[in-house]
């Protein structure tokens, strides 16, 4: 077992890669009552098209299986593991995005039991006909719920409008559709190849003694085998750098008109370093002139074409990325139009050695309050460990930033035939 | 567990501090607390968005932001929201802690020196605040206040405590009325701010790691005032109001996942000697994952994405709130208060009682490890008129009977059924 020590942020990270490939991290915080623990694969909604382990031809899967999977993964044959977990006094959750799917707990008490129940229901599936067409029903009231959120329409319009092929263009919870045709051996294909444990992370943080704790993960891994797994082949389609539609717009029953400009990352797949920087340096940026400081905000204000419901996320993935700007809008022509003015005119822009500054003593204070939460940093450190980066060096990295790296990120950052605009409007009504 | 609070009235101000060694940053909360009321709780509604925006030495948002970027992204959050029939106003400051910082020693103090500022000097001009910001505001407050109604869950909460609570203080709406906008001006609403720090009930508290002694100074150097109405604010004590006629309502909207949601009154408040057992009862109804409305409506039924019950404490209600498919509502409906009738004929095991009592400690330590959460919680005491040390709520759940859960249960009382579905939905009526 590593032990090291982060000055920085003053924690000490305990970690191991174990004999079948799974890597394991406790950051113990005795101060805290609590302990959090996620398990997570490198597995989410994009991952659709694949090489099935021990087999040599790649399949395609219908929309919304890593999602379905993990609801599944929650029913055994004589039980709900939700009620293993609330026995031994736990929450347990889980979630899938684009690109992971994460199965988690929170306790304050019978630790050790709840890390092993982690394990063991995840690496312990069990998928029947009955209780998937069961499931249908359960995930087709959740997908209707989305669709009746204007801000999830505009999200995924949004990417919509971004993406040509690319599968982060589907819903992470597929369509009513394509959630009927799931048969339980698809559901153990996609388990299979990505759930062995060369492709996922335990991460354990809170009130414990990490010593013990490696102990008993160890033995628990013992017992089990797995196939050998080779690298998983992934196969995404081919996905131009310039946007799908310039403009998207989608009609529902809103009070106010919503509006985003989305700004379409190019296709770099990057990892490590290259990738923690570029991801730092978009979020500064994005803070820098879109923030309730910022200067483009403050126009935006002004001219009373945003409200308080304005945001702005970027999302930097290895096979995708883009960055989102939008708010509610009487007027989404002139949000669009302004927004892409300001986006353009950076690429003549130049940012000040003081400005920089301020800028990193905010993004490490944003850091270090985010670490307080054990969520955050289990759930952050176990997706960066998937593109080679390290949560707990993020600060030391960021004071090496230098105003050069920004000037030479923003004069590049933004091209015309990346950005998109999605509007939802009022719906029109039909007589 | 415990949690160490140091307590002192100074200057007119409660202060409280919360030493712990949770946290990377330090947490500053300045409270204010009035009756809910009609007639200033859109001036109230209003006051946050305002004092954000800026203060006498940073009147823009820009330097406001500027600031507290060099505070190393100190975060900034001002807001209302009701307790009981009660208004709150809170700010909210956090900063990084000195301890992780380079060059940053005096950075606590000019956090404390900001917030003063911004209660105490906000950007002035003439008897009012800025009138351009005055105006935008205003206009942005509207547009929340209409889009509430895109977001339905919260829509449909709002519309069944309107109906339920009909003429109790409660069914006032926290963020405000559209129509009273146009009803003060600038000047009046400034006014109105001054007296809210000259007369409300006004409490500081303080969360992270810090030297208690030392932070007391450095706040009762900066914040000192003098009561003008010595009084403290009336006690609530109609809280409580009993309804014996159940309602049932159903409105339409353009959505596809109905909601369904029950009012109850549980005439049980923070301060009783049943509260404990209406948490317990709350817990195993449908407070959690293993709740009975979770497993029969949701696991049992696929009848609902969601399915949760939520108690009100300092007012006396509890709501079941779902999502459902439309053409499930009877049955819905039906699973719902036999879920509640087997909780009054004590249809539950030792077993579950003894999980839930062990979820609710662990729900709450949870709460006790956030610094908001921590600081929330012991605030709840002050509105609820009642010290409760940790310990002693968790002994009191500890110590709860399933024959008090059951006699909880027979003491709630659906009060109100309310409905939000698809057009067309309501057509089987």
């Amino acid at each position: 077992m590593n032990k090291r020590y982060f000055e920085t942020v003053d924690e000490t990270l305990y970690e191991k890669k174990l004999d079948n490939g799974l890597q394991v991290c406790l950051l113990p915080k005795p101060e805290l009552t609590k302990t959090y623990g996620v398990f997570m694969t490198n597995y989410g909604s994009i991952d659709q098209s694949f090489v099935p382990i021990g087999q040599t031809e790649a399949i395609t899967v219908p929309d919304g299986i890593a999602h379905f999977l993990e609801h599944k993964l929650f029913e055994k044959e004589d039980r709900d593991v939700f009620t293993d977990f609330t026995k031994q006094a736990a929450s347990p959750n889980a979630f899938t995005s684009f690109t992971e799917t994460a199965y988690l707990f929170s306790a304050t008490s019978n630790i050790e039991k709840n890390v092993l129940t982690l394990i063991d229901f995840v690496q312990d599936p069990y998928f029947s006909e009955q209780s998937v067409e069961k499931e249908k029903g359960i995930i087709a009231q959740e997908i209707n719920m989305y669709d009746d959120q204007p801000d999830w329409r505009l999200f995924m319009g949004t990417n919509k409008a971004l993406f040509h092929n690319h599968p982060v263009n589907i819903d992470i919870a597929g369509t009513v559709d394509s959630i009927y045709t799931i048969t339980k051996d698809d559901l153990y294909t996609c388990y299979h190849t990505f759930y062995h444990p060369e492709n996922m992370i335990l991460f354990v943080t809170g009130n414990f003694d990490p010593e013990q704790m490696m102990q008993l993960i160890l033995e628990n891994q013992e017992k089990k085998s797995f196939d050998k797994l080779e690298e998983i082949q992934r196969e995404f389609p081919e996905e131009p750098d310039y946007v799908k539609e310039k403009n998207l717009q989608i009609n529902m029953p809103v009070s106010i008109p919503k509006c985003a400009v989305g700004i379409k990352e190019p296709n770099q797949q990057l990892q490590g370093e290259d990738y923690l920087k570029r991801d730092l340096l978009t979020d500064m940026v994005l803070d820098y002139f879109f923030s309730t400081g910022g200067e483009f905000y403050q126009k935006l204000y002004e001219e009373d074409i945003i409200d308080n419901s304005f945001f702005f996320e970027s999302n930097l993935q290895t096979s995708f990325g883009y960055v989102s700007i939008g708010s509610n809008t009487n007027q989404p022509d002139v949000f669009s139009a302004r927004v892409q003015e300001m986006l353009l005119s950076t690429r003549e822009m130049e940012i000040s050695e003081a400005a920089f500054e301020r800028m990193k003593k905010k993004k490490m204070g944003q850091l270090l309050r985010a670490m307080n939460s054990l969520e955050f940093i289990a759930n952050q450190f176990a997706t960066l460990s998937f593109k080679d980066v390290n949560l707990l060096d993020i600060v030391p990295f960021i004071q090496k930033l230098t105003v050069q790296d920004i000037n030479d990120f923003l004069n590049t950052w933004i091209e015309e035939d990346r950005l998109a605009t999605c509007t939802i409007q009022k719906q029109t009504v039909e007589k | 567990m415990s949690v160490k609070e140091i307590k002192q009235v100074e200057n007119d101000i409660n202060f409280h501090m919360l030493p712990n060694k949770k946290h990377k940053t330090i947490t500053f909360a300045v409270k204010f607390r009035a009756p809910l009321e009609r007639k200033t709780i859109t001036k109230r509604a209003l006051l946050p968005y305002i004092l954000k925006q800026g203060t006498a030495s940073f009147p823009t948002r820009k330097e406001l932001q500027e600031e507290l970027a060099e505070l190393y992204g100190a975060v900034l959050s001002i807001g209302g929201a009701k307790k009981g029939e009660n208004h709150i106003i809170t700010f909210y400051l956090e900063v990084p802690n000195e301890k992780f910082l380079p060059d940053s020693s005096s950075l606590i103090e000019r956090a404390i020196q900001l917030l003063h500022e911004i209660v105490y000097k906000p950007n002035q001009e003439g008897q009012g605040f800025s009138p351009q910001v005055f105006d935008r505001e205003k206009g942005i407050l509207r547009q929340n206040i209409h889009s509430i109604k895109d977001d339905k869950a919260s829509y449909a909460n709002i519309r069944l405590v309107d109906e339920m609570c009909d003429g109790e203080p409660y069914s006032i709406h926290a963020q405000g009325y559209e129509k009273d906008l146009s009803s003060f001006s600038n000047q009046e609403l400034f006014t109105y701010y001054e007296t809210i720090r000259d007369e409300e009930v006004m409490d500081i508290y303080v969360s992270g790691d810090f030297e208690a002694d030392q932070m007391l100074q450095l706040l009762t150097g900066q914040f000192k005032r003098t009561l003008k109405k010595k009084e403290s604010t009336p006690f609530n004590q109609e809280a409580l109001k009993r309804t014996t006629d159940e309602k049932e309502l159903i409105e339409e909207d353009q959505i596809q996942q109905a909601k369904l949601n029950i009012g109850y009154r549980t005439n049980i408040l923070y301060r009783d000697e049943k509260y404990p057992a209406l948490q317990v009862f709350n817990g195993m109804f449908g407070g959690f994952p293993s709740s009975k409305l979770f497993i029969n409506v949701r696991e049992k039924n696929s009848l609902a994405y969601y399915a949760v019950s939520r108690v009100e404490s300092h007012k006396g209600l509890l709501f079941v709130m779902s999502g459902i498919a439309p053409e499930d509502y009877e049955k819905a409906l039906a699973i719902i208060r036999e879920q509640k009738e087997a909780m009054q004929n004590g249809d539950f095991t030792e077993e579950e009682l003894e999980e839930t009592k062990l979820l609710i400690i662990n729900q709450l330590k949870e709460t006790l490890d956030h610094a908001q959460g921590m600081i929330e919680f012991m605030y709840q005491q002050e509105v609820g008129h009642k010290e409760m040390p940790v310990d002693e709520l968790f002994e009191g759940i500890r110590q709860v009977t399933k024959e008090q859960v059951i006699e909880v249960a027979n003491q709630v009382q659906e009060a109100m059924v309310y409905l939000l579905t698809s057009e067309g939905g309501a057509g089987h009526e």
